[in-house]
C-alpha cells in the first residue's frame, strides 16, 4: 500500500516531521517497507523553452532545436519527437544527466552530423508515465531554468507499507491516518458525504439472482449520472495516483482508482449507453467469457460472481471490469457501481482466474460494509464537480450485513495476556480513538468493534489493539521461570542417534550435506520410490518432484556435482527423513554416506606415505559398523546379509541386519546400471543406516558399569590356516571358530586369505589368530592342544575345509 | 721390567688403534687369550724364584687389569660411535607433510550446528525439542492453525500439494512447523515448553528463497505466561545465540492467524560493511515473527483458552546461520559444494555448549 505525505495529510492533521509518522507506522504494525521521493532522481533536470525547431538538414524524422535552458546562450538539440515545435515549454536533460527511463547517461552527441547538447525528454524517459509518444509539453508560463520535479509538485515522499492480511481498514489512506491519530500522531479529519438527491429514477435496475447457492453478492449500490463531460483528470487527481504508480485513464476511472486507495473502497463505473436492458448480479454459466479491461480474456464457470445485462456479462463482480461497457472519454452517461461482495467467492474467483487487482485485494480482506453507500455518494459528488452532470436517485439491492460483533472484554484481559499493567482509563482511549464503542462500566465491560475491522473477533484481539496503540515497549522484560535447578535431558533417543552419528561420520572425514527432500521421479523409482502418493501435485521442476525414498540418489548425484568442478575424491553424508508412503509412521530417519574416487579413510589422493586406492565396499561397510556403534548399535551381534538392494554391486554389497528381518544397515559399491541411470561415475560406495530400526535402548537400573574381570594369566595365542572353498563366507569360519571354546577364546583375528600356486583352484586358505585366554591357571600342552582339535573340527565341520598341512 | 713396559705400551697402542669391536677383540686374545701376551708372562711366574715373583707378580697382575680396563673403556667409546653412526643413517626429512587426519577434515554442516546450539541455549531454559512429519494434512498446517479457508494468509504459503485422494483428501508439504505445535498440545499436558526445529517447504525459488529451508519454531503453554515472557526469552535467546552482552530489539505489531497479538521482532544491526554485524550500529534487522497463541488454537487442541495461555515464536533456522556466520546465499546450503561446506562447516568435536561457548 503506497501513499504520498500530502495525502495522508489530508486526512491527518500532525506536526510530526516524516521521520516520525514512519517510525510511527511501524510500530502501531503498519509496516513501513519503503519511502521514495521520485525528485531524488529527477533533480538535474529543468524546464526549458524551445526557441526555434528547424528540419535536420540529413534526417526526415528530426529537428535541431534551440533550446533556451534560462541560463547562458541557447543550446542546440536534435530531437525526433513528432511534438517538437518552437514555443514549446519542455523538461531539459543535459550532457552527464541521468536518464532513469533508458537506463542511460547523456553525453554530448552527433546525429547524422549535427552536435546534439542534451535531450528534451518524455515522460516515459523520466519513469513519470507510459507515455512516449511525444515529448513533455507543458503550459507556456511554465518557468524556464527552475527544477522540474519542484514545480511539478514531484517532490514528495512516497511511503510504502508492507499491510498484513487483517487490516482491510489500512488500504485506504483514510484508514492509516485514523491509526496515526490514535497512536497520538496528530488529529483525524473525520470524513462525512453529503446525501446527493438524485432529480430522477435510476434507469437502470440492479437483482441479485444466486438462486439457492450461496450469495456472491451481499449488497448492491448503483446510481446514474447523466451528462457527464469526462476526459483527463485534472493534474492534481492525475499526481496523486501516477505518484504511487497508478496509470490516469480518465476521469470517470480515476474517481473509483482515487477512491480505491483513499477510503480502501473499490468501485466501477459502466458508461450506461453500452449496457443493455437492467443488471442482473448472478453466477457465471460455462461457455460465458469475458474481455476484462485489463485487455485479457476470461472464461467463466458458476463459480464466478458476474455482473450481466440483457446481452452480455459486463463485469467480474468486485474483481474486474469488462472492457465493453468500460467508461471512455467519450462517455456521456454513467453508471456508478459500489457494491459488497463475498470474500471467499472473490479469493476463490482470482485464485482460479489468476486476476490480481487493487479491488479484489481488498474485497477479498473485507471491506467496510457500512461505508458502501457512503463510498457511492463520495463517487458522485467527485463526478458532479469534475465531469459536471446530472445524478439520479441512488438505489440499493440486497442487505447490508448489520454489525453486531460485541465482546464482553475484563480488563484483566490485558495484564493476564500481554504482562502489562494499563489504566482502564487508557484502554478505553485507545480503543475509541480507533473506532470501537464500550459500554457498561466496572472490570468487564461490553466493546463494539467498528464495521470497518473485521479481523477484531475476541478479547485477545481488544488487548492487541490496547497494546499496539500504547506501545509494546511498555511490555516489561519478564524472566521465564526456570523449571528446576539443573537443565535435564532433553533429547529423544532418535535425536540422540542422529547427532552421534552425523558426528562419528564427520570424524570418519566425511563432509555433511543438507539436500533436497524431493528428487525427480526417474531417481525415486530406481530407489524403490516414486509411487503416487509421494508425487507433487505442483512441483517446482521434474528433478524436483517426488519424495525421497532414500538419501543415496541426492548424496551420489550431489558427489558427481563436486567431481564435475574438479572435485572427484569426496565423501559427503546427510542425515534426514525418507518417505516410505505419506504417513507420519513411514517417515523415518537415516543416515547415509558416499565416498567417491579414492575417498578413503586415510585420506584420498598420492602421497609420499602411499597412494589411496579406489573406494571399495569394505569403505562403506566400515563407515556403516562405525556409525552403528556410535548410535549404540551391538556391532558385535550383527550380522552381515548378502541380500542388498538391487542398486547395489550383487557381489560387493551387503546388509547388516539383528536377525534375517530387520535391516539396519546397506552397503556397497553402486551396480553400474545405477550409476548409467543417475549419469554418474564411479568409483563410488555408500551405505545407508536406518537409525529407527536399532530397538529402543534398555533402561538399565543403574549407570554402574560392573567390575572388570581382567586376568592375570597370560593370554596365549595360536595360528591355523585352513583350505576351504572359495565361496565360503569368512563369518562362516570365524564364527565357527569362536563357538569352539567360548569361555577361553576372546578373539580370532582373519589375519590372511590366498589364492595361488600351491592352493587348489576353487579353494583358498584362510589362516587365523586366535586368542584364548585362561581365568583360572595357566593352560597346559595338552589343554591348548585339546582346544586346537575343537577348533580344527568346528571350522572343518561348518565349511567343509580342512587344517592346511 | 723393560720387557713390560713395552709390552704394555704396544698393547695400549694396538688397543687405542683398535676401530671396531672385531678388531679389539683381537687384541684382546692377543693379549689377554689362552696364547696371549700377558698370559703367556703369567704362566712363567712358575719357574720364577721367590723374589723374582715378588717383583713380577704384582707387575703382571698390574698390567693385565690396566689392559683389561683399557680394553673395557675402548669398547665403550667404539659402542659410542656405532650408535652415534646409526643414529646419524637413520635420520628423516621431519618436515614431510602428513595426510590430515579424517576428524580434521570431516565437517558437519551449518543448519546441524546451529540447531545443536539451539538445543544447548533452550535446553537450558526447560524447554525439549518436538517434531512432526513434513508430510501434513490441510487441518494441521492450516485449519487448526486458525487460517480459514480461502483466506489470503493461506495463499501467502505457496504450498505443495500431494494429489488429492480419492476420499477428497490432499495432503501437503508442511510451510511451517507450526503444525508440530498442534501436534504437541493435543497429545501432551501443560505446562509445554518446546522448540522445533525442521524442514519446511513453499514452492518458491530465487536468491533468498528456496523450495526447502529449514524453521525453528517455539511454544510455551502453561496457565501464567504472557507477552513479557516471551520478550525475555526471545532477548535471551538472542544474546546468547550471537554471543553479544547486549543487544538493541524492538518488537513491532504483526499479523499472523495464529498469534494474538502477533509481533515481529527485529534486531539491531549494522549494514555499513559489506556484510550485517549484528548488536551492533543504527539499522534495524527482522528476526522472528512471534506473538500469544491464538484463543481458537488453543481451543482447537481441546485446551479452555480462558484457563491456559502462552506464547509461540518462529524463525529461520538458515536465515539465522547466515546472519552468524556470514554466508552470502541461502542456496549453496543445499548444493553439497564441499569447498562451501569445507568453508562454513563446523568440526565434528566442537559440540556446542553453554559452559564452553556455542562457537568458539
Amino acid at each position: 500500500m503506497k501513499f504520498t505525505l500530502s495525502w495522508l495529510k489530508e486526512h491527518l492533521e500532525t506536526d510530526a516531521s516524516l521521520e516520525e509518522i514512519v517510525e510511527r507506522l511501524t510500530m502501531i504494525g503498519l509496516e513501513v517497507e519503503e519511502v521514495t521521493n521520485r525528485a531524488d532522481r529527477l533533480k538535474p533536470f529543468r524546464i526549458a523553452k524551445v526557441l526555434e525547431a528547424e528540419q535536420h538538414p540529413n534526417a526526415d524524422r528530426l529537428r535541431v532545436l534551440k533550446v533556451d535552458t534560462g541560463e547562458g546562450d541557447p543550446i542546440q538539440i536534435v530531437c525526433g519527437a513528432p511534438n517538437a515545435r518552437a514555443g514549446l515549454v519542455g523538461v531539459l536533460g543535459k550532457p552527464g544527466d541521468y536518464i532513469p527511463g533508458l537506463d542511460v547517461t547523456l553525453s554530448v552527441g552527433k546525429i547524422r552530423d549535427v552536435e546534439s547538447f542534451g535531450m528534451m525528454c518524455s515522460e516515459r524517459e523520466l519513469e513519470l508515465s507510459e507515455e512516449h509518444d511525444g515529448i513533455i509539453d507543458l503550459p507556456e508560463d511554465a518557468p524556464v531554468g527552475v527544477n522540474y520535479a519542484e514545480w511539478a509538485g514531484l517532490d514528495e515522499p512516497v511511503i510504502e507499507i508492507g499491510l498484513t492480511p487483517n487490516r482491510p481498514d489500512c488500504t485506504g489512506v483514510y484508514g492509516i491516518a485514523r491509526d496515526l491519530a490514535a497512536a497520538g500522531l496528530g488529529k483525524l479529519k473525520e470524513r462525512s458525504h453529503e446525501q446527493i438527491r438524485g432529480s430522477y429514477p435510476c434507469p437502470v435496475d440492479v437483482t441479485l439472482d444466486f438462486g439457492d447457492t450461496k450469495p456472491l453478492c451481499k449488497a448492491f449500490g448503483l446510481r446514474m449520472v447523466k451528462g457527464v463531460k469526462n476526459g483527463p483528470s485534472p493534474q492534481w487527481l492525475q499526481d496523486r495516483l501516477t505518484a504511487i504508480g497508478l496509470r490516469p485513464i480518465n476521469i470517470l476511472v480515476d474517481i473509483t482508482n482515487y477512491i480505491t486507495f483513499d477510503q480502501g473502497r473499490p468501485l466501477h463505473v459502466f458508461d450506461a449507453d453500452k449496457v443493455h436492458g437492467n443488471l442482473v448480479v448472478r453466477r457465471g454459466k460455462e461457455g460465458e467469457s469475458i474481455d476484462g479491461l485489463n485487455a485479457k480474456s476470461y472464461e467463466l464457470d458458476d463459480s464466478v460472481c458476474v455482473i450481466s445485462d440483457d446481452n452480455n456479462v459486463e463485469s467480474l463482480g468486485g474483481i474486474l471490469g469488462g472492457e465493453p461497457s468500460g467508461c471512455t472519454e467519450e462517455t456521456v452517461n454513467v453508471l456508478i457501481e459500489s457494491a459488497l461482495w463475498d470474500e471467499d467467492g472473490i479469493a476463490a474467483t482470482g485464485r482460479k482466474l489468476g486476476v490480481h487487482t487493487d479491488a479484489r485485494y481488498r474485497f477479498e480482506r473485507g471491506v467496510d460494509p457500512d461505508y458502501m453507500m457512503p463510498g457511492l455518494e463520495y463517487a458522485t459528488r467527485m463526478v458532479l464537480d469534475l465531469c459536471g452532470g446530472e445524478a439520479s436517485q441512488a438505489i440499493q439491492t440486497g442487505t447490508v450485513p448489520e454489525n453486531n460483533n460485541i465482546i464482553d472484554f475484563p480488563y484483566s484481559e490485558i495484564k493476564r495476556l500481554s504482562g502489562v499493567e494499563v489504566a482502564q482509563a487508557e484502554a478505553n482511549l485507545a480503543l475509541k480513538s480507533l473506532g470501537f464503542w464500550i459500554s457498561g462500566s466496572g472490570d468487564t465491560v461490553k466493546v463494539a468493534a467498528p464495521s470497518w475491522r473485521p479481523d477484531i473477533e475476541g478479547k485477545a484481539d481488544l488487548v492487541e489493539e490496547v497494546v499496539r496503540i500504547l506501545g509494546l515497549d511498555r511490555v516489561p522484560f519478564t524472566p521465564l521461570p526456570r523449571t528446576g535447578t539443573v537443565s535435564q535431558k532433553v533429547l529423544t533417543t532418535g535425536q540422540i542417534r542422529r547427532s552421534r552419528a552425523r558426528r562419528a561420520l564427520a570424524a570418519r572425514g566425511f563432509n555433511e550435506a543438507v539436500t533436497w527432500s524431493f528428487i525427480s521421479k526417474e531417481q525415486a523409482e530406481l530407489f524403490g520410490g516414486g509411487a503416487p502418493d509421494l508425487a507433487l501435485a505442483n512441483p517446482i521442476s521434474p528433478e524436483l518432484s517426488d519424495m525421497r525414498p532414500s538419501l543415496m540418489p541426492g548424496l551420489l548425484v550431489a558427489a558427481q556435482r563436486n567431481a564435475d568442478r574438479g572435485f572427484g575424491d569426496v565423501a559427503l553424508f546427510e542425515v534426514g527423513q525418507i518417505f516410505q508412503n505419506d504417513t507420519p509412521e513411514d517417515q523415518k530417519m537415516v543416515t547415509a554416506g558416499v565416498r567417491r574416487g579414492t575417498a578413503k579413510l586415510q585420506g584420498a589422493g598420492r602421497h609420499w606415505s602411499g597412494a589411496s586406492d579406489n573406494v571399495d565396499v569394505f569403505d562403506a561397510k566400515a563407515d556403516a559398523e562405525a556409525a552403528l556403534a556410535a548410535i549404540g548399535a551391538p556391532v558385535e551381534k550383527l550380522q552381515v546379509y548378502t541380500d542388498a538392494p538391487t542398486t547395489f554391486h550383487p557381489g560387493r554389497s551387503g546388509c547388516l541386519k539383528l536377525g534375517p528381518k530387520n535391516t539396519l544397515a546397506v552397503f556397497g559399491e553402486i551396480h553400474p546400471r545405477t550409476l548409467a541411470a543417475l549419469d554418474i561415475e564411479g568409483p563410488i560406495v555408500a551405505f545407508e543406516i536406518y537409525l529407527d530400526a536399532l530397538p529402543q535402548p534398555k533402561s538399565k537400573g543403574g549407570r554402574s558399569k560392573g567390575a572388570l574381570n581382567a586376568s592375570h594369566l597370560m593370554p596365549v595365542r595360536r595360528d591355523f590356516a585352513f583350505l576351504v572353498g572359495k565361496d565360503v563366507n569368512a563369518e562362516t569360519l570365524l564364527k565357527a571358530a569362536r563357538g569352539a571354546e567360548k569361555n577361553l577364546i576372546t578373539d580370532v583375528t582373519l589375519f590372511d586369505i590366498y589364492q595361488g600356486q600351491g592352493v587348489p583352484e576353487d579353494q583358498k586358505s584362510v589362516a587365523i589368530d586366535v586368542l584364548l585366554q585362561p581365568r583360572q591357571k595357566t593352560l597346559t600342552d595338552e589343554e591348548i592342544d585339546a582346544i586346537s582339535k575343537k577348533i580344527i573340527a568346528n571350522v572343518e565341520k561348518s565349511t567343509g575345509g580342512t587344517l592346511r598341512g | 721390567m723393560s720387557n713390560l713396559d713395552t709390552l704394555e705400551s704396544d698393547l695400549l697402542t694396538a688397543i687405542e688403534g683398535a676401530q671396531n669391536e672385531t678388531s679389539l677383540e683381537d687384541v684382546r686374545v692377543h693379549a689377554l687369550g689362552k696364547k696371549g701376551k700377558i698370559s703367556e708372562q703369567m704362566k712363567t711366574l712358575g719357574k720364577m724364584t721367590p723374589e723374582e715373583r715378588q717383583v713380577m707378580g704384582p707387575a703382571l697382575n698390574g698390567l693385565k687389569a690396566k689392559i683389561t680396563d683399557a680394553i673395557s673403556a675402548r669398547k665403550s667409546v667404539l659402542a659410542e660411535a656405532a650408535l652415534e653412526a646409526r643414529l646419524a643413517s637413520e635420520k628423516v626429512d621431519v618436515t614431510l607433510p602428513l595426510r590430515p587426519s579424517p576428524a580434521e577434515t570431516g565437517r558437519i554442516h551449518p543448519v546441524s550446528q546451529v540447531v545443536d546450539e539451539l538445543t544447548a541455549i533452550f535446553a537450558d531454559m526447560g524447554f525439549s525439542i518436538a517434531e512432526g512429519p513434513d508430510i501434513e494434512t490441510d487441518e494441521l498446517n492450516f485449519t487448526a492453525l486458525n487460517f480459514p479457508e480461502g483466506h489470503p494468509a493461506r495463499e501467502m504459503h505457496d504450498t505443495f500439494f500431494f494429489n488429492e485422494k480419492e476420499d477428497g483428501e490432499r495432503l501437503l508439504l508442511r510451510t511451517h512447523t507450526s503444525p508440530v505445535q498442534i501436534r504437541t498440545m493435543r497429545t501432551q499436558e501443560p505446562p509445554i515448553r518446546v522448540i522445533i526445529p525442521g524442514r519446511t517447504y513453499r514452492c518458491d525459488s530465487d536468491q533468498t528463497h528456496t523450495p526447502m529451508f529449514h524453521q525453528v519454531e517455539g511454544l510455551v503453554i502453561d496457565k501464567e505466561s504472557h507477552f513479557g515472557h516471551l520478550k525475555w526469552v526471545l532477548r535471551e535467546f538472542c544474546k546468547a545465540f550471537f554471543e553479544v552482552d547486549d543487544i538493541k530489539m524492538r518488537f513491532r505489531p504483526s499479523f499472523f492467524p495464529f498469534t494474538e497479538p502477533s509481533m515481529e521482532l527485529d534486531i539491531q544491526c549494522d549494514r555499513s560493511g559489506g556484510e550485517v554485524k549484528i548488536g551492533q550500529g543504527d539499522d534495524w534487522l527482522e528476526i522472528l515473527g512471534c506473538g500469544m497463541v491464538h484463543p481458537n488454537v488453543i481451543r482447537n487442541c481441546g485446551l479452555d483458552p480462558d484457563v491456559y495461555q502462552g506464547f509461540a515464536w518462529g524463525m529461520g533456522i538458515d536465515r539465522i546461520a547466515m546472519l552468524k556466520y556470514g554466508m552470502p546465499d541461502l542456496r549453496a546450503f543445499f548444493d553439497a559444494d564441499v569447498r562451501w561446506i569445507q568453508h562454513y562447516g563446523f568440526r565434528p568435536l566442537d559440540l556446542p555448549t553453554l559452559f564452553g561457548g556455542l562457537s568458539s
